[in-house]
């Protein structure tokens, strides 16, 4: 593990000088061939001049597009896909907002005091920071990739990227709603919480490698002026984290379409397979933090047990996030981190169901 | 995907989500309180559209970093590097932005309807674990006013005792039940239509009968101590005795 620079021995300085040991991608010029994807559009016809010939012709036919949805699941797929979207929006725009101050306002000296030195102890300080901000999963992608560009070490970023969403007030009174009879619920989600990303933290500290998080160079947050800058990050997070999140609604309003509710009746009767099913839910509905919890409420042939394990998976795993982060840290960083988090949070909160329940 | 292209597209989607946040369209697809925060992000979404397009078209910073952004805008650009934001890998990740066309498109030309008939037979009856162990009196008046959630769970969890001999008024929608009887169901959400779920009442008595699935009706009547079964979750699904029935438009709030 001599790749491993997050693991700093005590005392040693902290290598932090470039974004905590991440590479940041620093690319020679582009070579003259970098262009050819390009080229066969012509040099005159830029993206502008594309998305107006495209928003014309979609208004041309807008009568048979409209025809085409007629069909009750297309509806149904269309009015899901749109309402993700809908809710999205505010908490994209929150989290992208707080995650351009974080990239531009916020001085690399600030993480260097705020976090403990030492990376081990910086993991529960930053999961505990995940209580105190309200939001749900699509802001916090972009918010942990900000911190590990601001110098913050990586395995607290993604302890709090794991932990912000579960376990903020918000989320904790939605579950005290939607389980009136089983407060016992809202401490063991809190909890497993908790430490599943504690867990995932320190992994990465013994496991992680920093070259599989790939980060491009963002030569527009360094730029002389404060405003352009900020703008310029707001306009990237959005276009960028947003469109993956397209992306993953697409793919939960097609579970929500195709996948019949009736098929979890004949899982619920044995206690590993319901739990098993019920954490695969969790991944492929994608729902928001905020809602699971009545979900899972109205779960009820399901055991507590097994309806805990998805209320911890959920907010960490799933099909948005995997491709948000996908997108914001690289694949071959998601493609380790999803399933392993997935393993972990299973785990754990099997181990609480067991406990507290 | 370059910043101008990007900046439209922000216009787009704030602009769409502002419109559909200030007519009643949202209401369709998340809960009412939402509504300011829809505002707010849209107008972030806006003015960031504005900011990079007043920064894309202003004279560049003294220390401009890519000199193939230049002012000049569009087609006229002799180098080709339109689309290049300057920065090594990130001529590849923006073009996942051209995705967020679909929810703009979702929002402005198609604005699908609230979650039907087909959503409702998709899931069982939300009904199926005690909420409250009390239920206070119905309201004044004859009928008396009552949501389709909370008639179905004084009949369901109180067996009917605060319902009494009352005639009760609720609006929902025609569904087809597992019998192929038509019933009455409303959708609820906790946060957005992906966790809709449905409400069912059985009907018997004056059964609205000859209307398409998805018709909303009013329906006035009392309480009927016949129970069904959900067999989507076999949950017990409680039955209302029609007296009268007529057809309402889509009310504005769709979900309970």
């Amino acid at each position: 593990m001599t790749t491993d620079t997050d693991r700093a021995v005590p005392g040693e300085p902290e290598p932090r000088s470039s974004a905590g040991g991440v590479d940041i991608e620093t690319r020679p010029p582009e070579p003259a061939g970098g262009e050819s994807p390009r080229r066969w559009l012509g040099d005159r016809i830029g993206s502008v001049e594309v998305l107006a010939a495209l928003l014309i012709i979609l208004i041309i036919f807008r009568e048979p597009i409209a025809a085409a949805l007629d069909d009750p699941r297309i509806q149904t797929w269309t009015t899901v896909f749109v309402s993700i979207m809908v809710q999205a929006v505010p908490f994209l725009a929150f989290g992208v907002l707080l995650s351009a101050v974080i990239a531009v306002f916020v001085p690399r000296s600030f993480w260097a005091k705020a976090l403990p030195r030492h990376p081990a102890l910086a993991v529960p300080a930053a999961s505990a920071a995940g209580v105190v901000l309200p939001g749900c999963e699509c802001g916090s992608v972009p918010i942990a990739g900000s911190l590990i560009r601001r110098g913050v070490t990586p395995a607290a970023a993604l302890a709090f990227l794991l932990a912000a969403p579960a376990v903020n007030p918000i989320v904790l009174t939605a579950t005290a709603v939607a389980f009136p009879n089983n407060p016992e619920m809202v401490l063991a989600r809190g909890v497993a919480s908790l430490i599943v990303a504690m867990i995932m933290g320190w992994l990465w500290l013994r496991l992680g490698r920093t070259e599989w998080i790939r980060m491009p160079r963002r030569p527009e947050l360094d730029d002389a002026s404060r405003g352009r800058a900020f703008w310029a990050a707001v306009r990237h997070d959005v276009t960028h984290a947003g469109g993956f999140l397209v992306l993953g609604a697409m793919a939960a309003a097609s579970i929500n379409v195709l996948v019949p509710e009736r098929w979890l009746q004949t899982l619920a009767d044995n206690a590993w397979l319901s739990i098993l099913a019920l954490a695969l839910l969790a991944v492929l509905l994608s729902l928001c933090s905020e809602a699971d919890a009545f979900v899972a409420a109205s779960l009820s042939q399901f055991s507590l047990t097994s309806r805990l394990v998805f209320l911890v998976v959920g907010p960490m795993v799933d099909l948005k996030l995997i491709s948000m982060q996908a997108g914001v840290f690289g694949r071959r960083f998601a493609f380790r981190f999803a399933p392993t988090t997935f393993a972990v949070a299973v785990l754990v909160a099997v181990g609480a169901g067991a406990v507290l329940l | 995907m370059n910043r101008q292209a990007q900046a439209v597209i922000l216009l787009l989607l704030g602009g769409a989500v502002i419109r559909a946040s200030v007519t009643d369209l949202y209401l369709r697809y998340v809960k009412e309180g939402l509504r300011p925060f829809l505002i707010a992000a849209g107008l972030l979404l806006v003015a960031a559209a504005i900011m990079t397009l007043w920064y894309e078209l202003r004279p560049p910073a003294p220390r401009a970093l890519a000199p193939a952004d230049g002012p000049t805008v569009g087609p006229d650009r002799p180098d080709g590097h339109d689309g290049h934001d300057g920065h090594g890998r990130a001529h590849h990740e923006p073009r996942v932005g051209w995705l967020l066309i679909l929810p703009v498109l979702g929002l402005l030309l198609v604005a699908p309807p609230a979650l039907g008939s087909y959503a409702a037979g998709q899931a069982g009856t939300a009904l199926s674990s005690q909420q409250q162990s009390d239920y206070p009196p119905l309201p004044e008046g004859d009928p008396v006013q009552v949501s389709v959630l909370d008639y179905a769970s004084r009949a369901l969890f109180d067996r009917g005792t605060s319902i009494g001999d009352r005639r009760v008024q609720l609006t929902g929608f025609i569904a087809t039940g597992a019998d192929g009887q038509p019933i009455l169901a409303r959708m609820v959400l906790s946060c957005c239509a992906a966790d809709g779920r449905p409400v069912k009442l059985g009907l018997t008595g004056d059964v609205p009968a000859g209307l398409p699935d998805d018709s909303w009706v009013e329906v006035t009547g009392r309480y009927s101590d016949r129970l069904g079964r959900d067999p989507v979750n076999d949950a017990e699904i409680p039955y209302l005795e029609v007296e009268s029935w007529r057809q309402v438009p889509v009310p504005k709030r769709p979900y309970d």
